[in-house]
């Protein structure tokens, strides 16, 4: 089944593009900084203008309120930003479990926005995003300031989640490795165009 | 009481006190004499053409013109809150929203005063009409002003947070809606702390006027209360009129947040 479909989908830096991701596909997606990249998953997302048809499970977008639409089509940024003082308030439908899983206890509800590393700010805003029980994960370097562990943590979670949810994944990242360990398939972006990386 | 006639001579010598500040600016070196004199000057051919408008107006009356002089008010002051706006909305937006909630909000408090509180007879009587228009014009651009400049600069400075509760599913509404609320409070504000000092820190310009007019205090005292409350209902509602306006603009159809929308200068 098709999950997400992209038809003649148009962004200011990228030529046209076609691209069909089924439930449970993950799809790796890397180039040089400033290629589109960032612009493409929030366009997906429609946080942006695009041209051109997005549908999901073969309802086109403009199908869908944008709240709805963007509930299940995720887009999680890089940076992550935050506008309640303290954690709790922006985690609530946030199961435990999944926050013992990153390696956080009940008291980080209590913490102070502003006192999370970076690393614990990108953990967490991946569970807030995932709270919402998207079917699409567009996900810009989820793991860009995690070490070692956090990152396999971060990494066994999306597994579990894609076990249970099928979701289609489009992962932005600057590691092949990584790339090449949690997508079946990986494109590049080079010179506007989608190419399917070897 | 007979009101004591100002000459041309007495404000010649008030007007002394400006060539005094230009002097000491020349000395100083603050750069400010020009602009000064060419206030002041402002002042005295504004106020002279406006007191000759009213003349003719007080003698004639006719409903038409009075509209006129609305509009002109409106317009002027319309393009008075896009001037102290640091961002702007492009294009008609640009004086629309603020003309607009201007229009909604001192057109109708200007209307209920004449209409239900007054009771002048026409109700369009320009010797109240044409005062009241004014002052809630004055205070609502103010607070509509300050305002919109703040929920633009917000929605700049803040457009992560906007776009991350927009991508968490959050209708523009939720999304926008802390910033709104600072926006609106800051409008609000200048009206609130004077209404707080009326009388102890400050004798408010229109009931010295009246005074020095010759009116006995406690007529002018209670057309002052009836002022303060006519402009804080004013410019309450014509800041929440603009900010709301200003809110969903800067929101497509597809409740995109678009900040291209506003141009900087």
């Amino acid at each position: 089944m098709i999950r997400l479909q992209l038809e003649k989908f148009r962004i200011p830096l990228l030529e046209p593009l076609d691209l069909a991701v089924a439930a449970g596909r993950w799809i790796g997606l890397r180039g040089p900084s400033g290629s589109g990249k960032t612009m493409l998953l929030r366009a997906i997302a429609d946080l942006d203008p695009h041209g051109g048809r997005a549908s999901l499970d073969g309802t086109a977008c403009d199908q869908i309120q944008p709240p709805l639409w963007r509930r299940q089509v995720a887009y999680l940024a890089a940076e992550s930003a935050w506008w309640f003082d303290r954690v709790g308030p922006h985690l609530e439908e946030v199961p435990r479990k999944w926050l013992e899983v990153l390696g956080f206890g009940p008291e980080v509800m209590d913490w102070p926005v502003r006192r999370l590393s970076s690393g614990e700010r990108q953990r967490l805003a991946l569970l807030r995003m995932l709270a919402n029980r998207p079917k699409v994960l567009l996900l810009d370097e989820p793991t860009a300031n995690l070490d070692r562990d956090s990152m396999e943590a971060v990494e066994r979670l999306l597994a579990d989640y894609g076990q249970r949810r099928r979701p289609a994944v489009i992962w932005v990242g600057h590691d092949p490795e990584q790339l090449g360990r949690v997508c079946s398939s990986v494109y590049a972006i080079s010179g506007g165009r989608l190419v399917e990386a070897a | 009481m007979t009101i004591i006639s100002l000459s041309a001579f007495d404000l010649g010598l008030a007007a002394g006190l400006i060539v005094l500040l230009a002097v000491i600016s020349i000395v100083m070196r603050l750069g400010l004499e020009r602009q000064l004199l060419v206030a002041a000057l402002r002042t005295t051919v504004q106020l002279l053409l406006i007191g000759i408008v009213l003349k003719a107006l007080f003698a004639a009356a006719g409903a038409g013109w009075i509209a006129l002089m609305a509009l002109v008010m409106l317009a002027a002051a319309g393009r008075e809150v896009s001037a102290r706006q640091q961002r702007r909305f492009s294009g008609w937006w640009r004086a629309g929203i603020g003309t607009v909630a201007m229009l909604i909000s001192s057109y109708t408090v200007t209307i209920f005063a004449l209409v239900v509180v007054i009771g002048a007879d026409p109700w369009y009587r320009p010797q109240y009409a044409v005062p009241l228009l004014g002052m809630l014009l004055g205070n609502t651009m103010n607070g509509i002003a300050i305002g919109l400049d703040r929920l633009t600069s917000a929605a700049v400075d803040q457009r992560a947070v906007i776009e991350t509760r927009l991508a968490l599913g959050q209708s523009w509404r939720q999304a926008v809606e802390d910033v709104s609320r600072a926006s609106i409070r800051s409008g609000l504000i200048p009206i609130i702390n004077s209404m707080m000092v009326a009388g102890l820190v400050s004798l408010p310009g229109m009931m010295t006027g009246q005074i020095l007019g010759g009116n006995p205090p406690m007529e002018a005292v209670k057309y002052q209360i009836l002022i303060m409350f006519l402009i804080a209902g004013g410019t309450g509602l014509g800041t929440m009129a603009a900010v709301w306006m200003g809110a969903r603009r800067l929101f497509d159809h597809r409740q995109r947040l678009r900040i291209d929308r506003l141009e900087t200068r």
